[in-house]
């Protein structure tokens, strides 16, 4: 997601953040995962933004998708060349207003941008865990997401929210923590992941596991399958943008040249950016991390887990008040989708709100600056906020 | 506010559970909001519109108002508010019965076709008529069902349903003010408004019920 991420075009920021490290499950209490196998100790990377008000009732927690991290808003350092992924919608006066709100982010279970995955370190076999560490679902990563939000000593979040595998980490904390969440935003997400989804993720993960150097998980050290891991990215930039932003964004343009070249080099802009695309993401991204959280997202099916197989039945016992949005655009979580967690929201008597909105950029809608969202999700917060000090 | 709907607001009974269908930018739903304390709920199908209804805290959602009725188990709501639509809706009864399926009452306001200056038009100049209330020649105009007050009572009572609350009204010289008709609405009114029930019973009704949805949607 990296290549939207853009400074505030009004230089409004929430300034200097701090990725800070929360570990928990230290053995013999570790965490029990969805498949049955146990893991600890865990740590989590996070920050947060704003502050926390007396009676911890303005806790707003931000899942982020899938190659996204801890570092949603805010700048590391003076000198820090980009703010977090999410800078455009955290921070004061923003959609998620930092003046008003406590914002917590936290680098997924799996992850490998700070949080315990498969390249943190095995700690009795003192290597890297690759292919032993043990399969995470969405459910795991929400579970050690509550350790963090115990940790912080906070009973209920104002909200949740988050986009694509985000909404998906949104969706189930409604559903496994419901006295938790008081609202939720799910963005261009889905409630379990069609055969398209999958199919995408498969292609991307073989090209990861057919890179030589993959090593069936074990390149800690040596080489790593970047060729793999840029391909998987490639795979997912298509996926994330549209035919039309595509067609606007490079038609059929050349690459600083003026015919083809007839030789199996990058003739098209589009490719040129897609293997730029690549190369960015291998520097700061593990490829079996990928694999890992590719697999979650498929996995999840909150019908088959929560509902046997039912949406309506999956959102009965939850509490939260849900603003749903996707994108006339996305094909990857289509808005076919969002209606139908909508459908089985309003069977079940639960405050819903849904927008559609016209954005022609494909999945990726949710990272690009839109008055519209922000203003949405800046009024139904502070809805849901003054409603429950009403109370 | 529109002066139909402050008449519409004013029938509403304070901390109840309302349905705003075709909502608009959310208006009435934001007054009964915060003057009646009610928990609103609006259906929109225009999105800058619901996402103004979005951004000012109201819970709306986009969609057809024909289909959206159709997921609400029953009884969801105290009132269900059809604020001149009807005039533009396929199937209305259809639509009502859905209404008063899933909540206790219907509020239904229209353009009476039975005003006098439709009737001289119609009369004098043998052309479809157009007036402030219904502006639209015939090629453009949305309104694919023209009706008067006097054929919304006939309706009402064809269905199976019957009215608890009328009121006929003359519009004033801006949308915020009017006049409320007490004789020969269907002659005088430009709109009528109406709070309507299920009879108690359900012989007599014209049109069964639409299947009630069971299940969950895929």
């Amino acid at each position: 997601m990296s290549e939207y991420i853009e400074h505030d075009r009004n230089r409004i920021s929430v300034g200097l953040v701090e990725k800070k490290f929360f570990t928990f499950a230290a053995p013999p209490n570790e965490m029990m995962l969805e498949s049955g196998a146990r893991l600890g100790p865990i740590t989590l990377a996070y920050e947060t933004c704003g502050a926390l008000n007396t009676d911890k009732s303005n806790a707003v927690l931000v899942a982020h998708a899938l190659t996204g991290d801890s570092h949603a808003a805010g700048y590391y350092s003076e000198s820090d060349p980009k703010p977090g992924w999410w800078d455009i919608m955290i921070g004061p006066g923003k959609g998620i207003d930092t003046d008003k709100y406590f914002v917590i982010c936290s680098n997924v279970l799996g992850g490998c941008m700070g949080s315990t995955g498969p390249s943190s370190i095995h700690p009795e076999t003192e290597k890297p865990y690759g292919v032993t560490f043990p399969g995470i679902t969405i459910g795991d990563m929400v579970k050690a997401q509550k350790a963090l939000t115990d940790h912080l000593g906070i009973e209920q979040l104002l909200s949740v929210m988050g986009g694509s595998m985000g909404g998906m980490q949104v969706l189930e904390w409604c559903v496994r923590y419901p006295e938790m969440a008081i609202s939720a935003i799910p963005l261009a997400t889905t409630t379990r992941h069609s055969a398209l989804a999958i199919a995408f993720n498969e292609v991307a993960r073989q090209a990861i596991m057919t890179d030589p150097n993959w090593n069936n998980g074990g390149y800690y050290g040596g080489r790593k399958p970047d060729m793999g891991l840029a391909v998987a990215r490639m795979i997912g930039h298509i996926t994330y943008l549209s035919d039309e932003a595509m067609r606007q964004k490079f038609g059929r343009r050349l690459q600083d040249k003026t015919a083809v070249s007839f030789d199996l080099g990058a003739d098209f802009q589009v490719e040129s950016y897609l293997r730029h695309q690549g190369a960015k993401f291998v520097e700061r991204f593990d490829a079996n991390t990928f694999l890992y959280i590719t697999k979650a997202a498929d996995y999840f099916d909150l019908e088959a887990q929560y509902g046997n197989g039912s949406a309506v039945e999956a959102f009965a016992g939850t509490r939260a008040r849900f603003l749903v949005v996707s994108f006339t655009s996305d094909w990857l979580y289509p808005t076919y989708q969002s209606k139908a967690m909508v459908t089985a929201m309003k069977k079940n008597g639960l405050d819903v709100s849904f927008c559609e909105i016209e954005a022609d950029c494909g999945h990726d809608a949710f990272l690009i600056p839109n008055p519209r969202l922000s203003a949405m999700i800046k009024g139904f917060l502070e809805s849901v906020f003054t409603g429950r000090h009403h109370k | 506010m529109r002066f139909d709907l402050a008449l519409i607001a004013s029938w509403i009974e304070p901390g109840t559970r309302v349905l705003g269908l075709g909502c608009g930018e959310g208006d009435l739903l934001h007054f009964l909001k915060t003057q009646k304390q009610v928990r609103e709920t609006g259906i929109e199908i225009v999105e800058s519109r619901v996402a103004r209804c979005i951004g000012k805290g109201l819970c709306v959602l986009q969609g057809d108002i024909n289909q959206e009725v159709e997921d609400y188990p029953d009884n969801a709501f105290d009132y269900v508010i059809l604020s001149q639509t009807l005039q533009q809706v396929y199937d209305p009864a259809r639509l009502i019965n859905a209404m008063l399926r899933i909540g206790r009452k219907a509020i239904v306001s229209f353009p009476n076709f039975g005003h006098w200056k439709i009737r001289t038009q119609l009369l004098f100049t043998g052309r479809a008529p157009i007036t402030e209330q219904l502006p639209y020649q015939w090629y453009d105009t949305p309104n694919i069902r023209v009706l008067s007050i006097r054929d919304f009572r006939i309706f009402i009572r064809q269905v199976g349903m019957h009215i608890v609350k009328e009121m006929a009204t003359a519009s004033g010289r801006t949308i915020h003010s009017g006049t409320v008709i007490r004789i020969a609405p269907n002659l005088l009114a430009t709109y009528g408004i109406f709070q309507i029930e299920k009879n108690d019973h359900d012989g007599g009704a014209l049109f069964p019920q639409p299947d009630k949805p069971t299940g969950e949607a895929k």
